[in-house]
């Protein structure tokens, strides 16, 4: 039989506030164990939660961004359990009434070696306001296990997909799609390591070109894009087999373990759950005004898709280039000032997508670490425009500026790449060439154009690679009349 | 809606209370009236009426992004039933 | 002295006639006196009010007294005050020291007031005869074989045997105007979210109110002062004008000075399960009114019935939720003995909580389950909803609302332990106000005879329109400058 994988993602992305969601306790990661941990943090009795303004407006911007309906009234709900690391028993969440509802993200899935990428329309059901828990630190005492609150309250918007995503790469692609987008708009800082960026995979899986979903099993808490495509492979194979094998998928939560590169059910969520969900009376309805839409919109960035279009109709881009250019927004940026600074538009992308990201990718750094600024970037672009280096001097030159050797004329200076635009010198090396190399003019004028190229090739050594590769070309026509 | 002992003890459990067998019988004695009690509710007509959760018809307040809290957790924690190295303890978590 | 109104006492203060320290040691001694036969505070803190009372002394000498500097007040153990044990009537809490202060305390820091201890109540407020408290019973100072209604039972009685000057409450469901009918004083809960919440311990967030407890209107007028105010730490606090609660006081004399006010009567609170002599004195209190030049008219709460069993939905729900912190993990009462985590819970929560929190904890667990929380919940929210309507539509043709607070008097200590609808009963008259969030006041307006041929105090209830406060100490105050009820003291304690 023909198996089809439908998997669902709920995100879980902290949103980037100086404070948690509901107390002035700071969020920086990293502190000792409970030394951020508020009497809210820790729930001590009588303490109540006031709403952080900087969260909202998170939520506004994501939904901006996904194109989404904003509520104009929403709800905060108690998800109530029992777990060390939620120490009010409850949870603080949105249930009924979430800030953001449905919206879109378009992905692009790069397919296998022999096909070409593909678009993808995503659907998002929902994304809304809630508070992280803590930490559980095991056998921090023999058999015991240490709370540590400091991560308890700070601002997650969970965002929740529609079954929309039929293979592990659409769900990657999806997942990577959605980190850049909320650090395209300062939402989150994407950093996966600590924790920012957590994705929980619902897979299941049913006979190709059947309509009822099976019974899922979902992924918890995975931190890494390869571990994600690992573990729903891993959990698609499992289910399948396991049907083929006569038997039957229970619902349930899974850890992957990369180790092993397997999942397991989780034994403490195996138990019913009755969260008894209802509004908070400590928090009153969140309202969100056209004006606080308008307010925010403002202080967004240009979203990547309204980007893409300018690069395209302002720099003449071509669509691929331009989907490159805002895969990440510091890329763009990048680029963006580069041009601004004056430099071709057409020639600063070609560097920006070969020279510069090649080097970042050998040295493993982000753009935001390159050693040549974008203002340095345009000003050895203009060296080319104006002639006064060769693009394989240019490269020669860029190499000195990522060394550190010093600004695109000093360097120019210090190799002596300066091109030759001199017609007489040109010229008097062309004769020279001409008078060394009898054979190859004899060739080329009995008719093979390929020895013009040599011809050329002979200059240019001749030259040093100094000499303006245009004017070689046209003088020496001229010459060999 | 007549309660019987498995609903105690089920509710008991999402409550993490621990109510023994023999206070069982009687929680639920006494559970069954407080719910006849309730059950009056039901006689009066709801429909199309808007729920109220809070007695004031306003809007929540918005907080300041501005660290205003300091540690405290010595002080937070010398209340604690059980603590090592700033972490309270409790008995091994499974996941 | 003791039974000086607030202002009288500021007086006293002001022109050094009395010090802070000399006050607050006279209350001590009438504490160690009488309080081991009421048991109306919890923790006594001698050295801690003390120093608070020299504070005073200190900046009354400085000439930076305010209206209730020096003055020694008790605190229901409801508020965590920091420093002090704050244990909300519970065994879970029996050795919490409050490392914060909530509004409420530091409000009444702020004006240099004392605290001179924290009061008894039933166990996290649940309770309408102060039986449910961990550390017993409080016993009524009008008959000591009597409760003094709950929860706030402890600050009740300390008011009544004159043990403080004033007291802080709450109110959930009549927690401040049921004691205050059966103890004979004047006890007000405030319009919800007028007194911050931030620090006082949640039963159940949407209802909870703080108010104060006093002699007298006055006295109350005084204590709003303080208590009332906007919050920012608290969502549900509401961002008003400051308010002076005395300003309407003294125009209060006169010939009718409560002339064009129309006062509503609504026929609920006279019907079935109002004691007969109960009702006497609230028809008499009614027709003091009218010589005061007030309006009588009749209205109607139709859905008033439907408080009680909407109150026990809603409340036990929002407990439920509420209570889930007390876990044994970061502070409170921990087992000794358990095997593992859920033990520990179950344990922890099984020992630290009374029987009647627990119920409500189960209860409420109940009506938010899956499967029941449209039937239950969700119901109970409509239904709040026509009862707080009920309130606007009868606020059409009257100013304010006058009825019984309790439907009968102070009744024997074991009386309804065992019958907790009985027990919700107490609340018919109450319960209402706290649904709707209106401010709701209770003050004495008579006696009624025990079977044993002693006085027992009843209660006349006041209820006003939202932020309607001042007018209501004014109607309770007018009251009260033609009749004595609020300055009487129980036999034995003068």
């Amino acid at each position: 039989m023909q198996w089809e994988v439908v998997i669902g993602l709920e995100t879980h992305t902290q949103l980037k506030t100086n404070t948690k969601i509901f107390s002035g306790a700071s969020t920086t990661y990293g502190a000792a164990p409970n030394t951020q941990a508020c009497e809210v943090s820790i729930a001590l009795p009588g303490v109540l939660p006031v709403l952080n303004k900087q969260a909202v407006e998170c939520a506004i911007k994501f939904g901006l961004a996904i194109d989404a309906e904003i509520a104009q009234r929403s709800v905060f709900s108690r998800k109530n359990y029992f777990y060390p690391d939620l120490p009010k028993g409850y949870q603080i969440s949105q249930f009924e009434l979430p800030v953001v509802g449905k919206g879109k993200i378009t992905i692009q899935v790069p397919a296998g070696k022999s096909t070409e990428a593909y678009e993808k329309v995503i659907h998002i059901t929902r994304a809304h306001l809630e508070e992280d828990a803590g930490k559980s630190v095991h056998d921090a005492v023999d058999g015991m296990s240490g709370i540590d609150l400091n991560r308890a309250g700070t601002p997650l918007l969970e965002i929740v997909t529609e079954p929309d995503m039929r293979s592990a790469a659409e769900a990657v692609a999806y997942a990577k799609k959605l980190h850049e987008l909320v650090q395209w708009i300062g939402i989150c800082d994407g950093n996966m390591q600590e924790g920012s960026f957590r994705c929980d995979v619902n897979v299941s899986v049913r006979p190709k070109g059947t309509e009822k979903l099976g019974t899922r099993r979902e992924i918890k808490n995975l931190n890494s894009f390869k571990f994600m495509q690992q573990a729903i492979e891993y959990e698609t194979q499992w289910q399948i087999e396991t049907l083929e094998d006569g038997g039957t998928i229970q619902q349930a939560t899974v850890l992957f373990n990369p180790d092993t590169g397997e999942t397991r059910a989780m034994r403490s969520k195996e138990e019913a759950n009755d969260y008894r969900y209802f509004p908070d009376p400590d928090l009153l309805p969140l309202a969100v005004t056209e004006e606080d839409k308008s307010r925010v919109r403002a202080e967004m960035p240009e979203l990547p898709q309204a980007l893409q279009a300018r690069f395209v109709g302002e720099y003449q881009l071509s669509a691929y280039d331009a989907s490159t250019l805002t895969a990440s927004k510091a890329v763009a940026d990048y680029f963006v000032e580069t041009v601004q600074a004056g430099a071709d538009a057409k020639q600063s992308a070609n560097w920006v997508m070969g020279a510069v990201s090649a080097k970042l990718n050998a040295e493993e750094k982000t753009i935001a670490d390159s050693p040549v600024t974008a203002t340095q970037l345009a000003a050895l672009l203009k060296r080319i425009g104006d002639n006064t280096i060769s693009n394989n001097a240019a490269k020669q030159v860029f190499e000195g500026m990522w060394a550190g050797e010093g600004t695109v004329d000093a360097i120019i200076e210090a190799k002596g790449l300066k091109q030759v635009s001199d017609t007489g010198a040109i010229e008097a090396i062309i004769k020279e060439v001409l008078t060394a190399n009898q054979a190859m003019v004899d060739e080329y004028k009995s008719g093979k154009e390929k020895a013009f190229n040599a011809l050329v090739g002979q200059c240019m050594k001749a030259s040093k690679g100094k000499a303006n590769p245009a004017q070689v070309n046209e003088l020496l026509k001229n010459m060999l009349g | 809606m007549a309660l019987n002992l498995d609903d105690i003890k089920r509710i008991a459990m999402l409550a993490r209370i621990e109510v023994s067998e023999s206070e069982a019988q009687e929680t639920l004695h006494k559970l069954s009236g407080i719910l006849g009690l309730i059950e009056q509710m039901q006689a009066v007509d709801t429909t199309g009426i808007t729920p109220m959760s809070h007695s004031q018809d306003v809007t929540q307040r918005l907080r300041e992004d501005v660290v205003t809290k300091t540690n405290q957790r010595e002080l937070f924690q010398s209340i604690a039933p059980a603590t090592q190295d700033g972490l309270y303890l409790v008995p091994k978590v499974i996941e | 002295m003791i039974n000086s109104s607030l202002k009288q006492l500021g007086h006293l203060l002001a022109s050094k006639q009395i010090s802070s320290v000399e006050l607050t040691q006279s209350y001590l001694q009438r504490m160690a006196q009488h309080n081991p036969g009421i048991n109306a505070y919890i923790t006594i803190d001698e050295e801690k009010s003390l120093a608070q009372a020299k504070a005073a002394d200190v900046s009354i000498a400085a000439g930076n007294a305010q209206a209730l500097t020096g003055i020694p007040i008790a605190q229901k153990d409801i508020f965590c005050a920091k420093g002090w044990r704050t244990t909300c009537g519970s065994k879970m809490l029996e050795t919490f020291i409050s490392p914060y202060d909530a509004h409420v305390i530091s409000q009444f820091d702020a004006v240099g007031a004392v605290n001179l201890g924290k009061t008894n109540m039933d166990e996290f407020a649940m309770g309408s005869s102060n039986e449910t408290s961990y550390f017993g019973g409080v016993k009524n100072p009008w008959d000591v074989d009597r409760v003094p209604g709950g929860s706030s039972g402890g600050s009740a009685a300390a008011v009544a045997a004159r043990l403080c000057a004033a007291a802080t409450g709450t109110d959930t469901g009549g927690s401040i105007r049921q004691p205050a009918s059966l103890c004979g004083f004047t006890g007000l809960k405030p319009t919800y979210g007028l007194v911050s919440r931030y620090g006082m311990i949640a039963f159940a967030s949407s209802l909870d109110q703080a108010g104060p407890m006093a002699k007298s209107a006055e006295d109350c007028a005084l204590m709003m002062n303080v208590m009332a105010g906007f919050d920012e730490r608290d969502s549900t606090s509401l961002n008003r004008p400051v308010e002076d609660y005395t300003r309407g006081l003294a125009a209060m004399t006169g010939d009718q000075p409560l002339k064009g006010l129309r006062i509503g009567l609504p026929k609920e609170y006279f019907a079935e399960g109002l004691n007969a002599d109960v009702a006497k004195v609230i028809e008499t209190a009614i027709a003091e009114y009218k010589k005061l030049g007030a309006d009588i008219v009749e209205v109607s709460l139709p859905n008033n019935n439907l408080s009680i069993p909407v109150y026990y939905v809603l409340a036990p729900a929002e407990a439920s939720s509420n209570l889930s912190r007390f876990d044994g993990v970061r502070y409170g009462h921990r087992a000794a003995e358990y095997n593992d985590l859920l033990e520990m819970y179950m344990k922890s929560r099984a020992e630290g909580f009374g029987a009647e929190v627990k119920r409500r904890i189960l209860i409420g667990t109940y009506v938010l389950s899956a499967g029941y929380y449209d039937a239950y919940y969700l119901k109970a929210q409509q239904i709040r909803r026509l009862i707080a309507q009920d309130f606007v539509e009868a606020f059409k043709y009257c100013d304010v609302i006058m009825g019984p607070a309790a439907p009968s008097t102070a009744f024997k200590v074991g009386e309804k332990t065992s019958d907790p609808v009985a027990m919700y009963l107490e609340d018919l008259y109450t319960i209402a106000v706290n649904l709707a969030g209106l401010p709701g006041m209770s003050i004495p307006a008579g006696f009624a005879q025990s079977s044993e041929g002693k006085p027992l105090p009843v209660g006349l209830q006041i209820i006003g329109n939202y932020f309607d406060e001042a007018r209501m100490l004014d109607i309770g105050h007018a009251y009260q400058q033609v009749t004595d009820w609020h300055q009487q003291m129980p036999a034995g304690l003068e």
